[in-house]
């Protein structure tokens, strides 16, 4: 590190850097199997084809190819948000018609670097901004239920189709829910403080002012703050499903929550909900249940009722939401997750 | 030097309070650090993304944790 020090750019695009870090992840990528292999048949001497086996190398394959998967994301995911800012969006959104309006927050619901902890403030400055309530529900809607590593999990699980399923049908869910309560003219479950907050000082905007240098440096702390918080659902999530992967009989599921169960999209909802902030811990369980039967559709509505709707998220919003607003936004987009789920296992 | 940080008690926004007390100690400036908790105070900087650090009065940087580095040199330029 020391050698390249003298001449580093502050400014510049640290492209050299970046492709080497690119070569090494790629590399590690591609030896996940050799590696799985050697170390369950050769170095544990687990005979092949056994249920432990089978689980043995499923656990060592996935935590490789998750952890990997999860490092390159997090790191382009953050790199590109640190172009993006809550105070950026809400100058875009500021003023703008219920429709339009909707779609360009549900967008920008992905791309902002946003965490719920701070949904109060940014709540109440998108409404001193005048962003209209229902554009502001798009935007909050759309930030959770569209989770990036979600996405990339997704994405290395099924492939990009089943991925791309589920970017599509969260933007479109976080449109719709944000249209239907903006037209239901819900500014009384607001509490009226809300109303009154002036916004004073200059607004001081984090997208800007970052160098290559800072924005990449960001993303290597980001990487590691995301991982060290959540690598202990991650072992348990790809351990249950490495279990089940090897000890649960074929097409278990298929009989208990297939296409033709109709309980099965809601009781998935209504499990999801209390498992918040172990996304990247469900995913690879989710993975493991799809393979033994679980339909598409049910398994893509389990996953957005767990990033989307939150309990603690919904704890912060009571702040500057009457209950009443917090229950029909609940309802309205746990409606959405239903229909989304019962789309899917009817046409997938 | 007043310095605030702003933010609703987050894990984020303690970890930025205790960076910045630990580079004022480092570096034996001598500050007053306060924080702001309320959603009014933190909306009156116009800072909707927290954490969010104010040094005499003026937002410096909002929406993030500073890298140690990053902080000494906000926090030693004055």
């Amino acid at each position: 590190m020391k050698a390249a020090a003298p001449v580093r750019d502050v400014g510049g695009f640290p492209a050299a850097r970046l492709a080497l870090a690119a070569a090494v992840w790629a590399g590690l990528y591609l030896l996940k199997g050799p590696f799985a292999d050697g170390l369950t048949y050769r170095v544990l001497g687990l005979v092949p084809a056994s249920r432990l086996a089978d689980a043995v190398h499923f656990f060592l394959f996935d935590v490789v190819k998750i952890v990997l998967l999860l490092v390159g994301i997090i790191f382009v995911v953050t790199v590109v948000r640190s172009f993006f800012s809550v105070e950026r969006t809400r100058a875009l959104l500021g003023g703008r018609r219920e429709g339009a309006g909707n779609v360009l927050a549900a967008g920008l619901g992905v791309v902002t670097p946003f965490c719920s902890c701070s949904a109060v403030p940014a709540f109440i400055g998108f409404v001193a901004a005048g962003v209209p309530l229902g554009v502001t529900l798009s935007f909050l809607i759309a930030s959770p239920m569209v989770n990036e590593i979600a996405l990339v999990m997704l994405f290395g699980m099924f492939g990009w189709g089943i991925a791309a399923l589920y970017l599509v049908s969260g933007l479109a869910l976080a449109v719709v829910a944000g249209m239907v309560l903006g037209r239901l003219r819900l500014e009384r479950w607001v509490e009226p403080f809300v109303f009154e907050t002036r916004l004073g000082g200059q607004a001081l905007d984090p997208s800007r002012q970052l160098t290559w240098h800072e924005r990449v440096q960001m993303g290597v702390e980001e990487v590691g703050s995301i991982l060290g918080k959540i690598w202990p659902y991650l072992l348990v999530g790809i351990g249950l499903g490495a279990a089940i992967h090897g000890w649960v009989p074929q097409s278990f599921f298929l009989r208990y929550a297939g296409p033709g169960q109709p309980l099965a999209v809601p009781v998935a909802v209504v499990l999801g909900i209390p498992l918040y902030s172990n996304a990247a811990g469900i995913l690879p369980l989710v993975e493991a249940l799809h393979a033994k039967g679980l339909a598409m559709g049910t398994t893509l509505a389990f996953m957005m009722a767990v990033v989307a709707l939150s309990l603690p998220e919904m704890i912060i919003l009571r702040r500057v939401l009457k209950p009443r607003l917090i229950g029909l936004y609940v309802a309205v987009v746990g409606a959405g997750i239903l229909a989304t789920g019962f789309l899917f296992n009817a046409v997938l | 030097m007043t310095i605030k940080v702003l933010g609703s008690g987050c894990p984020n926004c303690q970890r930025l309070e205790a960076n910045v007390r630990l580079v004022l100690e480092a570096r034996g400036i001598a500050a007053e650090v306060q924080k702001v908790t309320d959603v009014a105070g933190i909306l009156a900087y116009g800072v909707s993304s927290t954490p969010a650090l104010v040094i005499d009065e003026e937002v410096v940087l909002a929406g993030r944790v500073p890298s140690p580095r990053q902080l000494e040199g906000l926090l030693v330029g004055r």
